[in-house]
């Protein structure tokens, strides 16, 4: 999101959950639904005062997570860009309505503020602990995208990334961050408008006699009318052809749920964002997102400093795993080090990928505190 | 009759596969030839209506006619309502929902529509039964009521609707059956027609399920079960005490005439507009 000409930026102090939701206005969202909870309810409060103040903006609050998702998906049917926040505990609420909005291809932002678990757990503590339920928590194959920002500014511009995703391949996406990156308070710029891409869903262009609304197409997404613009169509949970109607004929069981899957699959390379930090001769890489992130890059200096040619690969997008970042420092890494506040989850994937051709060391840390630059030079030091 | 059949034809969907999937002699056809007969009457137009329906036999009422149709997920239906109203308030959206899909899992849902009177019209098709999962027991199966969780007789009590409904706060509360068919027909229009939340609580008969168990084998039984124990409000109200017992008063129970969420937010946006 750089800047194509020099303009005066708006600037501010402010939380990241501020710049969530200064984001999420950026790209057009004007729906909010969500119940409160530690710790993303900054990002609840931002939306309460800010929507009812903009043209159409509507915000709810509903009775729980569940309505709040429900509430969110009929918005994103009524052609609104909606979001919610949460975290662990709510986020849990919403699996079963995020199946639902996969199914339906639904294009919603869910962010999830990740405090310790599980359950009550540590609820004002740093984790990174919802990876893998972000991925896998709903029943049923589906195909999601998972996003995740690791300082304040960056929690705007992956805001506004969520919701370009989710407009473009009509999906749910969520966007993960952690207690730290949500509470800590920084220089915000806030881009103009005009320097921003902003995507809004397809819509229809045939006569409403000939639209089905899922269709194969192309690129596996479907256009999407908002309800009551004359393209009356049935929308369901159920396994459906591609007029929407349910279906249990084997054949149109398999188009319905690989397309779901393929229109993301197939725009992997558009969707795996990465920032690498002196990564080219790296011997040890850090991967790691979110807060990590930041401890890692010092970590990295401070190994530098000490002739440890050490790199970092910062992860923005978590799933679909960004497999070709990591396959991409074969020929220099020798380990590669994932430090995260979990006991393991996105190790997991990097040993996944790996296969076997570098040595995978993990950092875990699950007593609600953060991962000190000085544990992760430890380990880089290891070699 | 020709023009009957005329008229439904008109309102429901040629490219979807028939026949349905409700039994025959079920309730559930005579509540949606009364919504089409209410909407036709109305005048709304076809693209104006959202039907979103949640998950049982009533969920799967919305398929099949020509609205735009939202089938959502278990308990979910309001929700999804509410949001789409939210959105875009000049959509006329009405829920079609079961006995256990409203009052069980999605219990919470439907008293908080109700107290934040959001504009949707809301009908429960009460059947006092899980009709698609098998016949088990709902929370409006009668005390004592059989069912295949309850073979030994229900032992807890049955909600009433239309007090949880007045309670919480909704704007018009009605209680009609399929076998009043006339007047289940002017209280689903001005259901429909209304400002603010509106409940109508409809009973169903399902002999499939709940009759099987209950001794009303045939849907003819559950049709005279209605007829005999379902009186107008007016008269329910001039009976006994005692005589009140196994007697259901269908009517109009309430009638408020407070606007509805999304008028009330569409003014907040005005004035801070103003105020800006």
């Amino acid at each position: 999101m750089s800047a194509k000409r020099k303009t005066k930026h708006k600037e501010f102090f402010g939380l990241g959950a501020e710049a969530v939701a200064e984001g999420a206005l950026l790209a057009g969202c004007t729906f909010y639904a969500g119940y409160p909870i530690t710790p993303s309810s900054e990002i609840m409060e931002g939306m309460a005062a800010r929507l009812p103040k903009t043209e159409t903006g509507v915000f709810l609050q509903m009775e729980d997570e569940i309505a709040s998702l429900g509430a969110v998906i009929g918005a994103s049917l009524a052609g609104r860009k909606a979001m919610t926040a949460t975290s662990g505990p709510g986020f849990s609420l919403m699996q079963e309505l995020l199946g639902y909005a996969c199914m339906i291809e639904a294009p919603l932002v869910i962010v999830n503020v990740m405090r310790g678990g599980p359950s009550t757990g540590l609820p004002t503590s740093p984790a990174q602990a919802d990876v893998q339920q972000a991925r896998w928590g709903t029943h049923g194959d589906h195909s999601v995208i998972v996003l995740s920002a690791s300082d304040t500014q960056e929690c705007l511009e992956m805001a506004v990334t969520a919701f370009n995703f989710a407009e473009r391949y009509r999906t749910p996406v969520m966007l993960l961050i952690d207690e730290v990156t949500a509470h800590t308070r920084e220089k915000i710029v806030v881009p103009n408008p005009s320097e921003l891409e902003i995507y809004t869903r397809l819509q229809p262009s045939m006569p409403p006699e000939w639209y089905k609304p899922f269709q194969e197409t192309v690129r596996g997404v479907p256009p999407m009318p908002p309800l009551g613009s004359g393209y009356r169509y049935h929308v369901t949970g159920l396994t459906h052809d591609d007029q929407g109607f349910p279906t249990a004929v084997p054949q149109e069981v398999v188009a319905c749920i690989e397309r779901q899957h393929r229109k993301i699959d197939q725009f992997f390379y558009d969707i795996q964002i990465t920032d690498g930090y002196l990564t080219d001769d790296a011997e040890v890489v850090v991967v790691a997102y979110g807060s990590v992130a930041r401890s890692g890059q010092l970590a990295v200096d401070q190994a530098r400093e000490k002739g440890v040619k050490a790199g970092l690969l910062k992860l923005k997008t978590l799933f679909p795993y960004p497999r070709t970042a990591t396959e991409r420092l074969a020929p220099h890494c020798r380990t590669i080090i994932v430090p995260e506040m979990n006991m393991g989850q996105m190790s997991r994937e990097v040993k996944r990928v790996n296969m076997g051709q570098f040595r995978v060391r993990t950092i875990n840390r699950i007593d609600g505190k953060i991962i000190t630059p000085s544990q992760i030079l430890t380990s880089i030091m290891k070699g | 009759m020709a023009q009957v059949t005329q008229l439904i034809h008109h309102y429901l969907r040629h490219n979807k596969k028939f026949p349905h999937v409700l039994c025959p002699g079920c309730g559930h056809g005579i509540v949606l030839g009364s919504l089409i007969r209410s909407v036709h009457c109305l005048g709304l137009p076809k693209d104006d209506v959202v039907l979103v329906a949640g998950i049982g036999c009533s969920g799967r009422m919305a398929v099949y006619v020509d609205f735009n149709t939202v089938h959502a997920v278990h308990g979910r239906a309001i929700p999804v309502a509410t949001g789409i109203k939210m959105a875009n308030p000049k959509l006329k959206v009405i829920v079609f929902t079961g006995d256990g899909d409203a009052l069980s899992i999605g219990g919470n849902h439907f008293i908080h529509a109700a107290r934040r009177n959001i504009g949707i019209t809301v009908m429960v098709l009460n059947n006092f039964i899980y009709g698609m999962t098998g016949g088990q027991c709902s929370s409006t199966t009668p005390e004592g009521g059989f069912s295949t969780t309850t073979p030994y007789g229900q032992m807890e009590k049955s909600f009433d609707l239309v007090d949880m409904a007045r309670a919480a706060g909704a704007n018009f509360v009605a209680r009609g059956t399929v076998f009043h068919v006339r007047s289940l027909d002017k209280m689903v229009r001005t259901a429909i027609e209304r400002p603010g939340f509106n409940m109508m609580e409809i009973l169903t008969p399902c002999h499939t399920q709940f009759g099987r168990k209950n001794k009303y084998r045939s849907p003819v039984d559950m049709y005279k079960w209605m007829k005999s124990n379902c009186v107008k409000i007016g008269q329910y109200e001039k009976l006994k005490e005692a005589d009140r017992t196994g007697k259901i008063p269908y009517g109009v129970f309430v009638e408020r005439d407070e606007p509805g969420l999304e008028e009330r937010y569409e003014a907040l946006r005005a004035s801070l507009r103003e105020t800006a």
